[in-house]
């Protein structure tokens, strides 16, 4: 060590006692977004515990700290990865191919609420959210059209849906199928995370042990048969818009990971075999330095675990790929345009934390879905980002930032410290029975409302710089009503033409499958094959595995 | 002692996103209100139903997904159809303010936008109680 280094506690001190009578705050407190006191001014004392090789590495090394490639985006660019869906399939089939057309590769699908509960959009439950908040998907036929004329066997699609996620896979099989795909050519992605369903999003159906077993047979399945297929994106985003804080969405959602992991081995497969095709879905939210150190942290502790735990040993199954949606619940309704300079900042953390691919939300999503002009502007946001402001220039450039890494260590520190929480409960699903996830957050959620109330946090337009007689006057998308009308008279034809002797005997089949236990992905590509509905298969799958109600926690 | 206002807090229709529900009940809870969180994926019927059950003197309904137009003016209907004119709804949520004026016009004393302050809700509630009284 240089004399000078040795020296550095001392001249600290030093400056301390120097500068500190002339020290103004502000007043108000400094602290993170997740209320995590921040100090003056970090050091090298701040780092010391942090070794520049074993802990933060190079790019592309072990453990992934600085990136999981060696050059990341100077080799290549993060997927500008939008999400879409609205309306009928026929509707959306219209956008995906004007996304395809202005140079999309990947596809990104967004559901209505019926389907992602697993219900026809005929069903009395489901008025008023038909195609409102996605398409609406309800049997093989409407992924036919939600596909046509797009190759399967060229694009990439990644489908944002959880409890039927493995009735969407099969569906989407079976779209292959007929236009001549077959299954191992198939790329894409499931979101497929049960669990966040239970912790923070809340659109489950089953209980979470037979939902485990479903999503094990989602693994088991691709593993075997559609290898290139990203079995599910263990998702951060849900857990973080529900209100916690960052530590939490980054511990909870890997602890998630690691109960899928424990789920797959446990039945009988190798964790090579399947983990290299798990891939994780993060927030950005406003904090910039503490969201770049959460995605660093999520990489050093997964690559950790994997490989020390879990006795990896292909480095593919060490590496933490993961997409980025900038923060919803940060945008405001008051003066939507300052939501652009949000997203903005949002996205160059996702960029600077090291991204695969990144959805900016549009500036007017506090209010409905986003109008194509919005939309634009949140593309342009990225294309700014990736063109213009040369951060992808050289990769990781705030590693070694004081501040920066001692905040990656002390996230690591914090999510291990949950970790130990979680296996007291006896793991992810008795600390879900518990209530003990929705319990932390709904608390995280009730302190960042509180912080802001008491103006010891201030938001622009809300809070503080507030337009007292503001009128919005942005255009605001609206779903015509038809489209459930439409939906309906699709699904009642669809019913009078199929063969409904073999949707029920591959009802039939399903049901005989769940109930011992068996892998149901191959019946339920039959049932899909037969035209059978998602609300009539789901329904099936509902005489066995039963349905989950939460004891609501507040 | 005075009986605590009631107030039922519920969720309608298929989605999940709970946090602005629940932390209008634990502001409410702890402002000194007798709070009842329906907790998720409740019909309208549902809703008035538990109302009545309750004995609630408010009702604050909730929705981010968009169905606010066809489920929040059947609330209102069911409870007229009960004659609950002495109940205050009030509703919030992602609701554009062109449908939520459309909604204050049909009934609904106040609709809530994004950023909301959960004093006003507080203030508004106390308000209509003293007046009531």
């Amino acid at each position: 060590m240089s004399k000078e280094k040795a020296q550095y506690p001392q001249e600290r001190a030093r400056w301390q006692r120097e500068t500190r009578p002339q020290f103004k705050d502000r007043p108000g407190k400094f602290m993170t977004t997740s209320s995590v006191p921040i100090k003056d001014l970090y050091g090298p004392d701040d780092v010391d515990h942090i070794d520049p090789l074993r802990d933060i590495g190079l790019p592309g090394e072990f453990p992934y700290t600085r990136g999981i490639h060696a050059n990341m985006h100077r080799g290549r660019l993060w997927t500008m990865r939008q999400f879409a869906g609205f309306g009928t399939p026929a509707d959306t089939n219209q956008r995906f191919k004007y996304l395809l057309e202005n140079g999309q590769t990947g596809l990104s699908t967004a559901f209505d609420l019926p389907t992602l509960m697993g219900r026809d959009s005929d069903d009395p439950l489901a008025e008023g959210e038909v195609g409102v908040c996605g398409v609406a998907i309800s049997s093989l036929r409407d992924m036919e059209v939600l596909f046509a004329g797009i190759p399967l066997d060229k694009v990439s699609t990644s489908m944002t849906i959880n409890s039927p996620a493995a009735v969407m896979l099969a569906f989407y099989i079976c779209v292959g199928k007929k236009q001549g795909v077959p299954e191992s050519k198939l790329r894409g992605t499931l979101q497929n995370d049960i669990l966040k369903e239970y912790i923070a999003q809340k659109e489950f159906i089953f209980p979470p042990e037979p939902s485990m077993k479903i999503v094990v047979d989602t693994i088991e399945y691709c593993t075997r048969h559609v290898p290139e297929w990203n079995t599910i994106s263990i998702s951060g985003y849900h857990i973080r818009e529900a209100g916690s804080t960052a530590v939490q969405e980054l511990a909870f959602t890997l602890a998630d990971g690691f109960a899928y992991v424990e789920a797959a081995m446990k039945a009988g497969l190798a964790v090579d075999a399947f983990a290299p095709r798990l891939s994780f879905f993060f927030n950005s939210h406003l904090d910039f330095f503490e969201e770049i150190a959460k995605f660093r942290a999520a990489r050093r502790i997964w690559a950790r675990r994997m490989r020390d735990r879990y006795g990896a040993q292909d480095e593919r199954s060490w590496k933490l790929r993961f997409h980025t949606q900038t923060a919803g619940c940060s945008l405001t309704g008051q003066q939507p345009m300052n939501n652009i300079v949000r997203t903005a900042f949002e996205a160059l953390a996702g960029v600077l934390g090291g991204t695969q691919s990144l959805h900016t939300n549009s500036l007017d999503e506090t209010w409905a879905l986003p109008t194509e002009f919005a939309a634009k502007i949140a593309l342009r946001t990225q294309q700014i980002i990736a063109y213009e402001t040369g951060v992808v220039n050289t990769v990781d450039p705030l590693a070694g930032s004081y501040f920066i890494e001692h905040l990656t260590s002390q996230m690591e520190q914090e999510a291990e410290e949950y970790f130990r929480k979680i296996e007291a409960f006896g793991g992810v699903i008795p600390a879900i029975k518990e209530g003990f996830f929705q319990r932390e957050i709904a608390a995280a959620a009730r302190r960042y409302q509180d912080e802001i109330e008491k103006k010891e946090r201030l938001i622009v337009g809300v809070n503080a710089f507030v337009e007292p007689d503001e009128k919005l006057d942005i255009p605001i998308l609206k779903i015509d009503a038809s489209v459930e009308k439409q939906q309906a008279q699709n699904l009642a034809r669809l019913r009078a033409e199929r063969n409904n002797t073999a949707v029920r005997q591959t009802l039939a089949k399903l049901k005989e499958a769940a109930q011992e236990g068996r892998n149901i992905m191959p019946a339920l590509i039959d049932c899909s094959m037969a035209y059978c509905t998602l609300g009539e298969i789901i329904n099936e799958l509902k005489t066995v595995y039963g349905t989950w109600r939460e004891e609501p926690v507040f | 002692m005075e009986r605590k206002i009631r107030v039922l807090v519920g969720k309608l229709g298929l989605d999940g996103h709970d946090r602005g529900a629940k932390i209008i009940a634990s502001a409410l809870r702890d402002a000194g209100f007798e709070v009842i969180y329906s907790g998720l994926h409740q019909t309208p019927e549902m809703i008035v139903e538990a109302a009545l059950q309750e004995d609630v003197e408010v009702i604050g309904i909730s929705m981010l997904s968009g169905a606010h137009m066809t489920l929040f003016p059947r609330v209102l209907e069911l409870m007229k159809k009960n004659d609950m004119s002495d109940v205050l709804l009030l509703a919030g949520g992602t609701i554009p303010p062109d449908d939520a004026a459309e909604l204050e016009r049909q009934g609904i004393t106040r609709v809530f936008g994004p950023g909301t302050d959960t004093r006003d809700i507080i203030a508004l509630i106390r308000d209509w109680a003293a007046k009531r009284n």
